[in-house]
């Protein structure tokens, strides 16, 4: 009972602070409290309110349950991950991004390709990819081939788009630049266009890390070996084992950060001289 | 004087249909490629040798193939729309519109709270920094593949029908309508904020004159990403419903008793359905647009 | 005897914009010597960055003849007979000082060693030494100017084509670069070109003066200089100096008042 209104008091001084702490300069230190502070006062209130409104946790587990469930299956939370991110997610994203990359350039080099695949790229981009996932698993079979296959579908259209843009997008000072220097197509993709083609690439890349992780995960619902997390997920949901499809999640949302924090490292490297890496968008 | 070749021009519609009927080939292509084995392997039982041209025509009309025709594939939709009542459970029409509703009240909802969300993120500094880095993990968290789970959950607690699916359909819709707003909202410059503050507009006033109209472009690039998410959100929420109905359902369906054409048809009814929402927000923006002369 | 650099006769350009054709050049007849220096003064629009982008194949003519080092703008610009300044320095952001200059000499096909040379060199002339590693966005304004005009020095190129370089520049900083500008002039003995719409950055620079004016893109005048050649910039309050000044204006009011 008690613990209930702790959790609101909590979250009402939580607020609070996070409210001054907004109206202080920004140093970096205090800026990571507001997250942290919130996500913890979540985090205590639906502990709090599983407990207090007797919440079955057939519906939603509390925290502590998922927290230990998650401990005592590390193994099996390992293999999935494995099966799943690794080799499905991770392999299809490089695939994808790989062909995406190829076509692009074959576009920028032919134009009438170019003006023709774009547009259905643009359509096939808007479409429910994941509808074909099925399909795949027909193909290539029950194993992470088909998953892979299935991500890196998810993954070309918006890679090729955002590359395609990002191909075109130099300055026309920098290409008249190059005409003065007689540069021929391959210095001028390599020297110019591409470096400014990164921050466009890199938008693309971003998206298609989650992308990528969503449709292995799905991609299981329509057939997996006995591992997997779209596997666990999809046999453990009906068994109400509630707190392992919520630990499998923590997984995907851990492994998920991990990914999209490892690109936009990249990134900062990368791109460290575009304006919104310098700060100063 | 300089003569541009047709092959320069800027014109699009010959390189798409050019390039459409490149795919059709290499599909036909491909699907007698993908079906012969099948057609190998009954003509050994039967001990029969095919011809070539025997072997075409049979790849292209099996009833199970793993690979349709791209006239299969336009016969199905034709027998299971126009031939079939729209409220059999057969007809594509049906299922079609059960994913429609579920993909516009997903949508409206998502930008709803979207909009709402990004309000208060560049409003309020303290939900900006406390929410928006939650917002944005809350992407890592593989919605679709937890959809077994919500609607299970929903159900129990007595949600059910189209309620967790409208849920998912609206997770998925909401995120880049907050990304695109926030920046959209943001994008006035410091010397038109300036020029209102001059003026001593209000908070509320500066929002409607100023920052939502700046904000449109924006908001229609944001609504066009979130009317696919819809849509995937309906589909895949539908998965493991178990027996409502839908597009989702017909492709699962079509996959647990091999009914390849039901998958493909459906598929292929999926696309369109997200093309024809998508073009109609496109043709909104356009007009729009133009009338406050933003178009780009 | 000295020999043509730039020739051009009967020049015509009318380009098309989205309200209708633009006469943006008409009529241009021009010599230029080698080791001129030549700047081309106008209000806007009166063609003069068109003319400096015919002369280096940036841009189609529509009528007439230009021959660059006795041949057409296109084939000097593949033997690489320019070198050219844009209004704004152009830098690529993603690559150092250093490695902006070297961007010529990548794809021309220098040597290692002759890179780093030509490098040192053209830094020692713009005075940008000890700033190789820096990266443009860290330099100012002047600065990057500098290191742009170092660039287009980096490879043998005879012919030197700027478009307002020093335009975005304030007046002190402008100065000091005019100056640098002229020594640089003597000591490499190019033929330069010089866009600009300042009348006393015109007369202190040049050994000729192109007055033009718009609507349609015509030439109004051609002032041969009477300064000497070895000037100061106390020569810009000496009465030769004033009268040229006066010429230049006179020409710019009289393409004005055509209108």
């Amino acid at each position: 009972m008690t613990n209930f209104w702790a959790a609101i008091v909590f979250w009402i001084l939580a607020w609070m602070i996070n409210i001054w702490i907004a109206r202080q300069n920004e140093t970096k230190i205090l800026n990571l409290f507001p997250p942290i502070l919130f996500g913890v006062s979540v985090m205590f209130i639906w502990e709090a309110s599983v407990v207090h409104f007797e919440v079955s946790p057939v519906i939603l587990p509390p925290p502590s349950a998922i927290y230990y469930k998650f401990i005592s299956s590390i193994p099996i939370l390992w293999g999935d991950f494995v099966q799943t991110a690794l080799k499905g997610a991770l392999s299809g994203y490089f695939i994808g991004c790989g062909a995406a990359f190829v076509v692009s350039l074959i576009a920028d080099r032919f134009k009438f390709f170019e003006r023709g695949v774009l547009p259905i790229a643009n359509f096939l981009a808007a479409m429910p990819i994941i509808g074909i996932a099925p399909i795949l698993v027909m193909w290539y079979g029950y194993g992470w081939h088909s998953k892979a296959a299935v991500v890196a579908v998810m993954v070309f259209f918006p890679i090729l788009i955002n590359t395609v843009q990002g191909i075109k997008m130099s300055d026309k000072i920098h290409r008249d630049l190059m005409q003065t220097y007689n540069a021929n197509y391959l210095q001028t993709l390599l020297k110019l266009r591409l470096a400014t083609a990164m921050p466009f690439i890199f938008n693309g890349l971003k998206i298609c890390t989650t992308l990528s992780l969503i449709g292995a995960i799905v991609a299981e619902f329509f057939g997996s070996p006995i591992r997997g997390m779209g596997f666990r997920i999809s046999t453990e949901a009906p068994r109400f084992a509630l707190d392992m499809v919520w630990a499998e999640i923590s997984v995907a949302a851990i492994a998920g950060s991990l990914f999209y924090g490892g690109v936009v490292l990249l990134e900062k490297k990368i791109t460290f001289w575009h304006p919104s890496q310098r700060g100063r968008a | 004087m300089n003569k541009k070749l047709w092959i320069n021009s800027d014109n699009k519609t010959v390189p798409v249909i050019c390039m459409i009927t490149f795919i059709v080939i290499i599909w036909y292509g491909f699907s007698i490629v993908l079906n012969a084995p099948w057609e190998f392997d009954k003509a050994k039982r039967s001990s029969i040798t095919l011809s070539t041209t025997e072997l075409v025509s049979q790849t292209w009309s099996q009833k199970r193939p793993k690979l349709p025709a791209p006239h299969q594939i336009t016969k199905e939709i034709w027998d299971t729309t126009v031939n079939k009542k729209v409220t059999s459970k057969r007809s594509l029409i049906y299922h079609g519109l059960i994913t429609f509703y579920e993909t516009i009240y997903g949508f409206a909802f998502g930008t709803g709270l979207g909009i709402l969300l990004s309000i208060g993120i560049v409003y309020n500094k303290a939900t900006a920094m406390s929410v928006m880095p939650w917002i944005i993990t809350s992407q890592t968290i593989p919605i679709l593949a937890i959809a077994p789970m919500i609607v299970v959950a929903l159900g129990s607690a007595g949600f059910s029908g189209l309620m967790p699916i409208v849920i998912i359909s609206m997770y998925l819709s909401f995120f880049p309508v907050v990304v695109g707003m926030v920046k959209g909202l943001k994008s006035p410059e410091q010397l038109e904020v300036d020029l209102m503050k001059t003026w001593s507009a209000s908070k509320a006033q500066v929002l409607f004159k100023l920052r939502a109209p700046k904000s449109t472009p924006y908001l229609f690039t944001s609504l066009k990403l979130g009317m696919a998410a819809s849509v995937v959100g309906a589909i895949v929420g539908e998965l493991p419903s178990g027996g409502g109905g839908g597009l989702g359902f017909r492709m699962l369906s079509g996959s647990t008793f091999g009914n390849t054409l039901h998958i493909w048809s459906g598929l292929f009814s999926a696309a369109i359905l997200a093309g024809s929402l998508i073009s109609i927000i496109i043709i909104i923006e356009r007009v729009v647009l133009k009338r406050m002369a933003l178009e780009t | 005897m000295q020999s043509e650099v730039i020739k051009v006769s009967n020049l015509d350009l009318t380009f098309e914009a989205s309200d209708g054709p633009v006469h943006a050049l008409k009529n241009v007849n021009l010599k230029v010597n080698k080791g001129d220096f030549v700047s081309f003064i106008g209000p806007s629009g009166c063609g003069k960055t068109t003319l400096l982008r015919v002369l280096a194949d940036l841009d189609e003519p529509t009528n007439g003849q230009v021959n660059v080092n006795g041949v057409s703008p296109k084939e000097a610009r593949e033997s690489r007979a320019y070198g050219y300044v844009f209004q704004a320095a152009g830098l690529y952001p993603w690559r150092n000082i250093a490695a902006n200059i070297k961007l010529p000499l990548e794809i021309m096909g220098y040597s290692k060693e002759e890179q780093v040379k030509r490098i040192k060199k053209v830094l020692d002339l713009v005075e940008l030494t000890g700033f190789e590693k820096k990266f443009p966005w860290q330099l100012s304004g002047g600065m990057q100017q500098r290191a742009s005009i170092a660039r287009a020095l980096a490879f043998d190129a005879e012919i030197l084509l700027m478009d307002e370089p020093f335009g975005a520049l304030d007046e002190i900083v402008r100065d000091h670069l005019n100056k640098q500008l002229l020594e640089l002039w003597k000591s490499t003995q190019k033929t330069i070109c010089f866009v600009t719409h300042s009348i006393p950055e015109a007369v202190y620079l040049s050994t000729k003066i192109v007055v033009m004016s718009p609507r349609p893109g015509r030439i109004i005048d051609v002032i041969e200089s009477t300064l000497p050649s070895d000037r100061s910039l106390e020569i810009r309050d000496s009465k030769d100096f004033i009268k040229i000044s006066q010429r230049v204006r006179e020409g710019l009011r009289a393409g004005h008042s055509d209108e």
